[in-house]
């Protein structure tokens, strides 16, 4: 279906336009951006409206119709380059036929790799059944191990129905924050002069009834930041279980993993399936069981994030060892700097499960000063308290500055 | 203001925007035409400084159409965006009714609740006939209000029209042209997104950021405009935490112009850094020989090109 731009009536999509537009929403469809047929209606509109002007011109408008997102704007320019060029085109098609010899990896451009699946993801599947019928029965080694993703399935059963009936039960609803909305309320500081004025006019004016409004109250949103590395890798998949259950429960719940890159999984944990979820979540973080490179996660997350998901007040939950690869002064800067934007920093440390855990290494004594709370989190009963803690605000056991002390004392002795 | 009709092409409509000193690009100037000639809201999204609001203003001043604006914030409802009723007034309404003996229930309340007693607030005003045409509607920053007030603009922006429970429905007899900005310091809801046509504005390459400060710093230098653009286009690719948008370099040329400064030199642009660059680390980065180095970089590439 190579796209042919009609030059006829300019007035009318005549011709093969209107298809060839159709399809190009599909093949962006496929790649990820929402659109949907409403919105292939409006490009026709568009279009019409606009002209078919200059190549540009034709892009732009097709651009503002389709993309709603900045993220997207990637991947549409990479679909449109693919979709709308003859030669090339043909050429990829051809190339896709031939018999296949397994190219040297290169490093793929953005959104590139998504697309070019997307176009041409039904070859593939005839490719591989022609393929399978050669081969025998034997186990294949699949994509993802190999590219070290983490397999949930490893998981036995038991253990994970138990771990996630015991995390529903945990999500209890979290302490709420005052906003700056007003709506009615019983005991309030503001007279309600509009329902007092309603409440008076249904005596004739009399009398004056008052009313009262006060603050709304809303839990505050999350935002989690949770390592991946090689050495939280036993407790990674657990935690994502939990915070899948949290982002069912409420409203703004943001979670990033970070190893050695920083990545945002928040959509990917929406999904309504648990198991659906964290095969989301696998698929589009690379780096699972790598090494940690915390300073320069927080660095990417403040500069890039933190002024789009801290805002209102935000608790922020870090979930890492503090064990860092390289530990100079950026981590201090880079936590400080995470503390003055968030409403409360916690840190939750499975280091804590053993007993005799001092703050010795350098990365950890580097970011205790700058924490609201210093938690352990590796079994169940560690995650009740963190619940716990987040419901009624900190408590004695999890003050960092008993931990510095220690350290400190340690270090004079 | 004498209101003009809708530009009737993408080249008419970059040119609208020439007019008032606002130099877009072909992207801003195809969403703005479909946005006009297809009665869609304009969803704005960027960087702080690079002219969102702007927009509206000048789309405003050469169309000849009022401006009306809604700042939101977090906590905006409804009677701060669309109505509110004088509440004083209507107590001494009723106290003066009361006064003069008059009990009619229904004719009390009919006089208190009219339009001599309603404050009506930008997203009302919008809606109210007009005679020099359809207003312009700013709604600036809409990602600092919550998502009740977003779930509330959906629906007037559907329909545009508001229900006044003592009054009626007010029905736009002709559409506003809606224009609303983020700084995406939160994810506006993707259903308000699909109604508007979006477009995200960055910052502008070095010949429209040159144009740009030669328009609105009218008798600043040749070659200090040159350097002005080469330099902050540099400090854009550098690893800052916030870097400087149209807003900030316009300033900086308005200070050094101030300043009576013909060239740049690393003294000056080091005492000046502060209109660019709001935060300190940003500052300290820069201290010392990384400003000298960039602005060699930049006098070398502006003495190739001659």
């Amino acid at each position: 279906m190579p796209a042919e731009r009609s030059t006829s009536n300019e007035n009318q999509p005549t011709g093969r336009l209107a298809e060839n537009v159709l399809y190009f929403a599909r093949a962006l469809r496929a790649a990820g951006i929402p659109v949907g047929p409403g919105a292939v209606l409006d490009a026709l509109e568009a279009l019409r409206v606009a002209g078919i002007g200059t190549k540009e011109d034709f892009y732009w408008t097709l651009h503002a119709v389709f993309v709603k997102r900045h993220e997207h704007s990637v991947l549409f320019d990479q679909a449109f380059r693919i979709f709308f060029r003859r030669r090339g085109y043909i050429d990829q098609m051809l190339a896709m036929m031939m018999p296949q010899v397994p190219a040297p990896p290169q490093a793929p451009q953005p959104g590139s790799t998504r697309v070019h699946e997307a176009l041409f993801s039904g070859l593939d599947d005839k490719l591989k059944r022609q393929r399978e019928v050669e081969l025998d029965a034997r186990m294949t080694v699949s994509d993802r191990e190999v590219l070290q993703r983490k397999d949930f399935a490893q998981m036995t059963s038991a253990e994970i129905a138990a771990a996630k009936e015991a995390m529903k039960r945990l999500v209890l609803p979290l302490a709420e924050i005052r906003t700056r909305r007003l709506a009615p309320h019983r005991h309030g500081h503001l007279i309600d002069i509009r329902r007092t004025l309603r409440a008076s006019m249904k005596g004739g004016g009399d009398f004056i009834d008052l009313r009262f409004i006060g603050p709304k109250t809303k839990p505050p949103p999350l935002v989690a930041l949770l390592d991946i590395s090689g050495s939280m890798s036993q407790y990674s998949r657990i935690f994502l279980h939990f915070l899948h259950a949290l982002t069912d429960a409420r409203r703004r719940v943001s979670t990033f993993l970070f190893g050695t890159r920083l990545s945002n999984v928040t959509r990917a944990l929406r999904e309504r399936d648990p198991d659906d979820a964290l095969a989301a979540c696998s698929a589009s973080v690379p780096d699972w069981s790598g090494g940690t490179r915390i300073a320069s996660s927080l660095r990417g997350f403040n500069k890039l994030w933190a002024r789009r998901v801290l805002t209102q007040g935000a608790v922020v939950l870090l979930i890492t060892d503090g064990l860092e690869r390289d530990a100079d002064d950026t981590l201090a800067f880079e936590i400080d700097r995470l503390h003055r934007s968030c409403r409360r920093l916690v840190w939750l440390n499975p280091l804590l499960r053993f007993e005799g855990f001092e703050a010795r290494a350098r990365g950890i004594r580097a970011m205790l000063p700058h924490v609201d709370e210093f938690r352990p989190i590796h079994n169940l009963e560690s995650m009740a308290g963190l619940v716990a803690a987040l419901e009624h605000g900190g408590d004695r056991a999890g003050d960092p500055k008993a931990w510095m002390q220690k350290a400190w004392m340690q270090k004079v002795a | 203001m004498t209101a003009r009709p809708l530009p009737a092409s993408i080249d008419a409509t970059v040119d609208l925007l020439a007019e008032a000193d606002y130099l877009a690009d072909r992207s801003l100037g195809t969403v703005l035409y479909l946005a006009l000639r297809m009665g869609r809201p304009i969803f704005l999204e960027g960087e702080a400084g690079v002219g969102k609001t702007e927009i509206a203003k000048v789309l405003s001043s050469t169309l000849g159409r009022r401006l009306i604006r809604l700042q939101c914030y977090e906590g905006l409802d409804v009677a701060a965006a669309v109505y509110e009723w004088n509440y004083a007034a209507q107590m001494i309404a009723i106290r003066v009714a009361e006064a003069e003996g008059e009990h009619d229930r229904s004719r009390l309340e009919h006089d208190v609740f009219s339009e001599r007693f309603l404050i009506k607030r930008p997203l009302l005003q919008a809606l109210e006939p007009d005679s020099a045409g359809a207003p312009v509607l700013l709604i600036d920053e809409i990602d600092r209000t919550d998502e009740a007030f977003e779930a509330f603009l959906l629906e007037v922006l559907a329909d545009f029209q508001v229900t006044i429970p003592e009054l009626g429905t007010v029905k736009a007899a002709q559409p506003p042209i809606v224009v609303i900005t983020s700084n995406r310091t939160r994810e506006v809801h993707d259903a308000l997104k699909r109604r508007c046509l979006y477009h995200w504005v960055g910052y502008p390459n070095a010949d429209r950021e040159l144009s740009i400060v030669r328009k609105k710093v009218p008798g600043i230098g040749k070659k200090l405009s040159e350097q002005i653009v080469g330099f902050v286009q540099r400090l854009r690719n550098q690893d800052l935490f916030k870097a400087p948008g149209v807003a900030e370099t316009l300033d900086w040329a308005g200070a050094l112009s101030e300043l009576d400064v013909v060239a740049l030199d690393p003294a000056t642009v080091s005492d000046t850094l502060g209109v660019l660059l709001k935060y300190q680390d940003d500052i300290a980065r820069l201290e010392g020989s990384k400003v000298k180095e960039l602005l060699d970089e930049v006098k070398a590439e502006l003495r190739a090109a001659e």
